[in-house]
């Protein structure tokens, strides 16, 4: 399959992997941090850190937006949707996360109207065949997802369609990066960089990291290949101790970034002066909320919503894991009350979320059997 | 005197649809709470069929329900499924279906010529198995409440000689065998609810698969160790109740396993993977190793066989896992599907 095996390619595998081995320092340990949630997914999935020699550490980030939501989130959103009138819509990542009273999948199981939406344009053409009822959309997202729910808004807008409303939870990556690294307990060499984020932002706003920060960048692809080649690149760079940032998802990310969605965006939305992460706390100009001139799309403005703040359950390390400070198996619940299948933090839910990866791909592997992979 | 109620382990508090997508959830509500009531303290582990003596004739019996949407995609329908669904369950339990019997269960509104439709279809596929329908009855339920139609269905039928099959029989040196493509039915059922408005051209490989289970056992039936058809879960789903039932690890070599085009295109876009997703028309095999060859070509040399392939081995460690070797040197586990698949967002 085009654009998807010869980034799987052996051979190109093989190489990238021994440009990794000559370039790393073996008396030196390296911290790298892939941002995105999609890159840990596929280091898992494509089980990238068994080719890595061990003084090459990965380290999860932040870019899961499942993850860094808070769970009264979930709460605030399925409060508005026990109106019977109201049709809950999500995507599917969002199913299964748990709220204090359970999954937005459990209250569906209860009788609560609740539909897996692939686009939030699914979500309003709902609302525009079900004029009877009210559609909300649970929106959630960094700038990756944030576009396609600006872009419905303003359709919504033009097409007067009364009856939709979004629950806004997008996100914005910068300030979490930034906190991330004004985090003492945080010790990073460099960053393997968002990128699905950067289609829609650019490399640009990664320069402070490069500049003020001394650390290395490099925006990267999801393919075995993209991930390989972005640690040459930022191995390359500490060799050479130079931190800039670099762009190795070309095929995808332009510089710039995309300027339509950037204004669909700014027509929108605005900052929020501050946003409760998962396990970060509050960060402040971190999130979007939909401004006053599509209010009355703006689920929060519509509906009464309670506020809830939750803790996390205080066993669980959610907020450790997810800044990097613990790996996901040194949680107390990993894997014995948090599965997958009864997850009790966010990490456990989405396929991108850092203990979901481990869980599924690594944590059963017996270290005997990591080398059997030269065999098949 | 009072027999001691057997231990209920279901601890979950209500049923949800994951517990019947064929993953775990599924598994722990039958382990957990049907096997413990109704098959009393000694259970086998659970195959797709069970196989009974009855006053010294060997019969194996099943039962499945459908409750597809849409009741018609490309390359079949809900009463085919029906047919080749229960025929295979059989099948891959080492029996040759003779007889069905099929409930309908019909919805109050439900257009004669689409249950027309459904009982031709039946009766076609029924044919082309080889099997008779023998029975059935009806139900109608009030418009809204089945989905249209719900079909459910009993199979019988005598065991095939010289198989016998039990997850403790195999051994580490065992090699898997695959039928063909995985994840065309699951995906072309995706596509055709038409949310997606994705569009490929995929059928669903619903057919029976007596003819090539009868083709393996005909020069490997004393090898053959396990049998099974991956429908919902998938092969990953499949292959880790063997490798839970054996105690032995399953190693995959995923660049072996075939998948079209399309499929890998669905789940790229959608972030699913093809192991989890349901076939209707392939099975599973394990096969000692001194018969894997002679298994392969007659599969291979059987009609819809051609695309067999040997996906992997059976080896010592990890225990209980299956594991994915990349081709590029790295692993990663395998896991049954947990809940149904959700796309994901980005």
């Amino acid at each position: 399959m085009r654009f998807v095996d010869e980034f799987r390619a052996a051979d190109v595998i093989g190489k990238a992997t021994e440009e990794i081995r000559r370039l790393a320092d073996p008396q030196r340990h390296y911290r790298f941090m892939e941002v995105c949630g999609g890159h840990t997914h596929a280091i898992y999935r494509f089980g990238l850190k068994d080719l890595l020699p061990p003084n090459i550490e990965l380290v999860h980030g932040p870019g899961c937006p499942v993850c860094v939501l808070p769970m009264g989130r979930i709460d605030d959103g399925l409060s508005m949707a026990e109106d019977p009138n109201v049709i809950f819509t999500a995507f599917g990542d969002m199913m299964r996360v748990p709220g204090a009273h359970g999954s937005p999948l459990e209250h569906k199981a209860r009788g609560m109207d609740v539909r897996i939406v692939y686009s939030p344009a699914d979500a309003l053409k709902l609302a525009q065949k079900n004029p009877g009822k009210h559609v909300m959309f649970f929106a959630i997202g960094f700038e990756t997802t944030a576009p396609s729910t600006a872009l419905t808004l303003m359709r919504a807008k033009k097409e007067g369609v009364a009856n939709f409303s979004i629950f806004c939870n997008h996100v914005t990556i910068i300030p979490a990066i930034r906190a991330i690294l004004d985090s003492p307990d945080m010790r990073i060499d460099a960053f393997i960089g968002p990128g699905h984020v950067s289609t829609v932002i650019g490399c640009r706003p990664y320069a402070w990291i490069a500049a003020n920060e001394g650390k290395p960048i490099v925006v990267s692809g999801f393919e075995p290949v993209d991930v390989l080649q972005s640690i040459v690149m930022l191995l390359a760079q500490l060799g050479n101790a130079e931190a800039k940032v670099e762009n190795q998802y070309k095929r995808v990310v332009p510089w710039e970034g995309n300027r339509a969605a950037l204004k669909a965006i700014g027509e929108v939305f605005e900052l929020r002066p501050y946003f409760e992460w998962r396990g970060m706390g509050f960060i402040s100009q971190s999130a979007l909320r939909i401004r006053d001139s599509y209010g009355q799309w703006d689920a929060e403005q519509r509906f009464h919503v309670p506020g809830v703040r939750i803790t996390d359950p205080k066993s669980a390390q959610c907020g450790e894991v997810l800044k990097g400070v613990l790996k996901p198996a040194q949680c107390k619940l990993f894997g014995k009350e948090c599965t997958p299948e009864r997850p009790v933090g966010a990490l456990m839910v989405s396929s991108e979320g850092s203990c979901a990866a481990y869980y599924n791909y690594e944590h059963r592997k017996a270290a005997a059997f990591t080398t059997i992979g030269a065999k098949a | 005197m009072a027999t001691a109620l057997p231990k209920i382990r279901f601890r979950d508090p209500q049923i949800e649809m994951a517990h019947g997508a064929g993953g775990k959830a599924s598994r722990r509500l039958v382990e957990g709470l049907f096997a413990p009531l109704l098959f009393g303290p000694s259970i086998e582990p659970l195959a797709d069929a069970a196989h009974l003596d009855i006053n010294g004739t060997r019969l194996a019996i099943t039962a499945d329900s459908f409750v597809v949407k849409p009741l018609r995609f490309p390359g079949g329908s809900i009463g085919e499924l029906a047919v080749n669904g229960t025929v295979n369950d059989l099948a891959v339990s080492g029996a040759r279906a003779q007889a069905l019997v099929v409930t309908y269960v019909l919805e109050a509104g439900l257009p004669t010529e689409i249950l027309e439709a459904e009982v031709r279809a039946m009766a076609a596929a029924a044919l082309r198995a080889g099997v008779v329908i023998a029975g059935g009855d009806t139900k109608v339920v009030e418009n809204g409440k089945a989905d249209r139609m719900y079909i459910t269905t009993a199979g019988i039928g005598p065991p095939i000689p010289g198989i016998s099959l039990s997850p403790a029989s195999v051994r580490p040196g065992d090699q898997v065998l695959l039928s063909g493509p995985i994840g065309d039915h699951g995906i072309t059922i995706l596509l055709a609810r038409g949310d997606l408005e994705l569009e490929a051209e995929l059928c669903s490989d619903t057919r029976s698969v007596l003819p090539l289970v009868e083709a393996l056992a005909r020069v490997a039936a004393p090898g053959i160790r396990w049998m099974r058809d991956p429908t919902r879960g998938g092969v990953a789903t499949s292959l880790n109740e063997l490798a839970r039932d054996c105690g032995l690890g399953v190693l995959l070599s995923e660049n072996a396993i075939p998948i079209r085009d399309m499929v890998r295109g669905a789940c790229e876009l959608l972030g699913l993977d093809p192991l989890h997703i349901a076939n209707e028309g392939q099975f599973l095999a394990v096969v000692a190793p001194e018969y894997a060859d002679a298994a392969l070509q007659a599969l291979r040399a059987t009609p819809g066989g051609q695309e067999a392939v040997l996906i992997g081995s059976i080896e010592e460690q990890p225990a209980a896992t299956v594991l994915g070797a990349n081709g590029y040197g790295g692993t990663r586990v395998i896991d049954m599907l947990v809940g149904d698949p959700l796309p994901r967002i980005c």
